[in-house]
């Protein structure tokens, strides 16, 4: 079987069509450059009516919702998930890491929580801070203007807060909290918690006349139809293509390896088209990979030659390694209070309204870095799941659990919305000694060796996530609430969620100055090979208590702009 | 209608059903064999597509064990003074569909049915569907209520409280038990605070401070323009 190769040389190819890939390409192709963008899923369009899931009712579906076929349950807008037929990953040790992939244009883009930090000064030096881990070789200042362009473009509710190291930016009006929401505000405060308007990527306010204001389905992890919330096609990809750029999309194409001449210097990729299993190969001036930060670790160390040896821009043996996902801990809680509640819509955004972002002071506590509060609750629409355990809660009352009869339709509205779910989300410390590799001995059904992972949880994290189910306990006491389940302890690493569970996995490409510690530089370029970049989540050295999709972005934004100064001064 | 004759309308229903779900499709002839069960699509891949089709037309629960699922299902939930029963809202339907797709339920439900039937044979000499009312209450007294249960009858315990799930789940996440619920979203909306008299009830308020940080709904349509400093100023 012989490679296809198109005759046609691209300015630049893009590997993968999600955060970090879709402001390549609206960036770039907006520059006049001429470009392919390949993605291993399908072609997808929140507003496409065959594929869209928002405003669906459970009905609708015959398996009322459940997770069976989608991980996050039948409307979720992710295809693809922890497991992917075809495309497995293996453990070493013994150890645990969860994967989670979407397969599909616009990535996981077109589910994700919409949460948008940006990353403060502190974040990118938290080795001066407290002597862990490295310090970004950039600080704040050199991505506030990405932060800010990022904000105008694609739009973030919010409120100015002056705080220290959660910076503000260019904000839209926030919605009003919820009942259960301003529950949690006068509880979390008496436990000296602060909390604030959340800050999501949906449009509570018009930006542009391309793209819809929010309707208040809270269905963001559908993806919305009238593009009121951030995904990558709708918001960079779609826009790019309609003002005229020169952007060739190859769906369902599943990349390899990068190619390289004898001098080293990438030439193009080598992809697999999933529908006729055959191999083509794209030449480009540059290559930019933003296929996750696994699976661009992945595509480099797949791709050796004489001149590489070890994986192309490896010399440093650090490809892989420093993989870090967020700390994670949750718990539920009953609140006696919003028993027997009045029904009305309450659905509001996809997501929390009010939030905490870090307020602790590590000099009083046993573990570093820290984490950011979520919380959910409220008048959901019911899916699958819904009415297990109906009256379970009952026993909390001095009422009979169980039972039949029309008793039971009381219980379900006595309870409905009775329930608060808090999250802790936070920053772990990269290690050396977390990493993914090749496994030699597994390939996917494209051919191509897979992924093994190696992680472990060190003593910070898990007194991070004890710290987190203090912090629960002491809102849902100021709450009248009572937690459910039992308090999780040591042997159960306090909570603490497997790592990769969180789904912000970063650092396998960190950053540095240093090309004997780092993989690329500054500006996510390959120390070993000028016409690479890498604009995922890879090159993060840290990724603090936010979550890494605004970071990629500007980012992303940022490194555009040395490759297109860099094109023009012919120096790649 | 009594509860038994509704049941005997859900089972002719829930054979039916499939034939119900084909919408408008035209008689296909006898010679072709059994007609194909569908589902209208609700944005599903090729691959989920094909997975459902596959399922809806297998078939688990036979005919005795179907009916002994909608007469407990109508136990679990008869029809109330304003809404309709658990196989009124096709619960029947939604719990034969779950177990080809969650295969975990199958096992424990064919297992619990059997149980059923066998207790109700110690007791009344005689399956459970075909037993009274009265009966069947009896029978049902001892297994629902988990903390109370007698230790030899805790297979009957886990049986029933799987099958209270399920059909609370199936009657909930109906259109009528949606309605019954008094779930009002799902639809377009615009969110503009908690309304006034639940505040009152749970005697809370917005804060000045902090609605001054919230979205005018007026100004929502509006294109948002900022100062330098990131003041909004439309």
């Amino acid at each position: 079987m012989q490679i296809k190769e198109s005759p046609e040389q691209f300015d630049a190819i893009i590997v993968g069509s999600g955060a970090g890939g879709g402001m390549a390409t609206k960036i770039l192709s907006e520059a006049g450059l001429n470009i392919a963008v390949i993605e291993a899923g399908p072609f997808f369009d929140p507003a496409n009516p065959k594929t869209r899931t928002q405003l669906k009712w459970p009905y609708e579906s015959p398996r009322r919702g459940a997770s069976t076929t989608r991980h996050f349950g039948d409307f979720d807008m992710a295809y693809g998930g922890w497991d992917i037929e075809g495309e497995p990953y293996t453990h070493k040790d013994g150890t645990e890491f969860e994967w989670f992939r979407s397969r599909m244009l616009g990535g996981r883009t077109n589910h994700w929580g919409r949460i948008s930090l940006r990353f403060g000064p502190k974040d990118f030096k938290r080795k001066s801070i407290d002597g862990l881990g490295d310090n970004w070789p950039i600080s704040y200042e050199d991505v506030k203007p990405y932060y800010d362009k990022v904000d105008k473009l694609i739009g973030v509710f919010g409120s100015k807060e002056n705080l220290p190291n959660d910076p503000d930016g260019f904000f839209l009006p926030a919605p009003k909290p919820r009942l259960h929401e301003l529950y949690y505000i006068k509880a979390a405060r008496k436990a000296n918690v602060p909390v604030y308007p959340s800050r999501l990527s949906i449009l509570t306010k018009r930006i542009n006349n391309e793209r819809g204001v929010c309707f208040y389905c809270g269905q963001c992890s559908r993806s919305c139809s009238v593009y009121a919330d951030f995904s990558s096609g709708s918001c960079l990809i779609f826009p790019a293509q309609k003002s005229g750029g020169q952007i060739r999309l190859y769906t369902d194409s599943m990349v390899r390896e990068v190619v390289t001449d004898d001098s080293g210097k990438a030439t193009g990729v080598i992809f697999i088209n999933k529908n006729d299993r055959k191999e083509y190969k794209l030449n480009a001036k540059v290559i930019v990979l933003a296929a996750s930060a696994c699976s661009t670790a992945r595509i480099l160390l797949n791709s050796k030659s004489k001149v590489h040896k070890d994986g192309l821009g490896n010399s440093s043996g650090l490809i892989g390694r420093y993989l870090h996902d967020s700390t994670g801990a949750d718990r539920v809680g009953f609140v006696p209070a919003l028993m027997d509640r009045k029904t009305y819509n309450e659905d509001g955004v996809g997501g929390m309204h009010v939030y905490s972002p870090w307020w602790g002071d590590n000099k009083k506590l046993d573990f570093p870095r820290g984490y950011h509060l979520e919380m959910w609750g409220g008048l959901g629409m019911p899916s699958y799941g819904f009415g297990f355990g109906v009256n379970a809660l009952n026993k909390f009352i001095g009422e009979k659990v169980g039972g039949y009869g029309n008793q039971l339709r009381k219980d379900a509205k006595k309870f409905y919305g009775a329930i608060i779910g808090f999250s802790s989300r936070g920053e772990s410390i990269p290690m050396e000694s977390n990493y993914c590799e090749i496994d030699s001995d597994t390939v996917d059904e494209w051919g191509i060796p897979v992924l093994r992972f190696h992680y472990k949880w060190t003593q910070h994290e898990r007194l991070q996530a004890k710290h987190a189910h203090n912090t629960f306990e002491e809102i849902f006491d100021h709450m009248g609430a009572i937690p459910l389940g039992a308090k999780p302890d040591a042997e159960t690493d306090y909570g603490l969620a497997p790592p990769g569970s969180i789904i912000h996995e970063v650092g396998t490409t960190r950053m540095g100055n240093d090309p004997k510690k780092s993989v690329t530089n500054e500006y996510q370029q390959l120390h070993d090979v000028d016409n690479v970049f890498i604009v995922d989540g890879g090159p993060f050295v840290s990724q603090a208590d936010k979550n890494p999709t605004w970071t990629i972005m500007a980012l992303s934004w940022r490194t555009c702009d040395y490759i297109v100064s860099e094109l023009k001064k012919q120096n790649i | 209608m009594n509860r038994r004759d509704s049941i005997k309308s859900i089972l002719l229903g829930s054979l039916a059903g499939g034939v119900a779900l084909q919408g408008c499709s035209t008689e296909a002839p006898s010679d072709v064999g059994p007609k194909e069960i569908t589902f209208p699509d609700y944005g599903r891949t090729p691959k989920e597509q094909l997975r459902d089709k596959e399922l809806l037309n297998k078939v688990f629960f036979n005919e005795h064990e179907l009916a002994t699922i909608a007469v407990l299902c109508d136990i679990i939930l008869p029809k109330s003074e304003n809404f309709g029963s658990a196989t009124d809202a096709e619960v029947p339907t939604f719990i034969e569909f779950i177990v080809k797709d969650i295969e975990a339920y199958q096992l424990p439900l064919r297992g619990g049915i059997m149980w059923l039937d066998s207790y109700s044979n110690k007791l009344y000499n005689k399956a459970f569907i075909s037993c009274t009312e009265q009966e069947q209450y009896n029978i049902c007294d001892q297994i629902a209520y988990p903390e109370e249960t007698e230790p030899e009858l805790k297979p009957g315990e886990h049986f029933f409280t799987t099958m209270r799930n399920l059909t609370l789940t199936g009657y909930y996440t109906s259109k009528m038990g949606i309605e019954a619920l008094g779930y009002k979203g799902n639809t377009a909306n615009v969110w503009d605070g908690v309304p006034e008299d639940v505040l009152k009830d749970h005697g809370l308020e917005y804060e000045t401070e902090w609605l001054a940080k919230c979205i005018d709904q007026s100004k929502r349509a509006d294109i948002a323009k900022w100062d330098n400093d990131g003041y909004l100023i439309t």
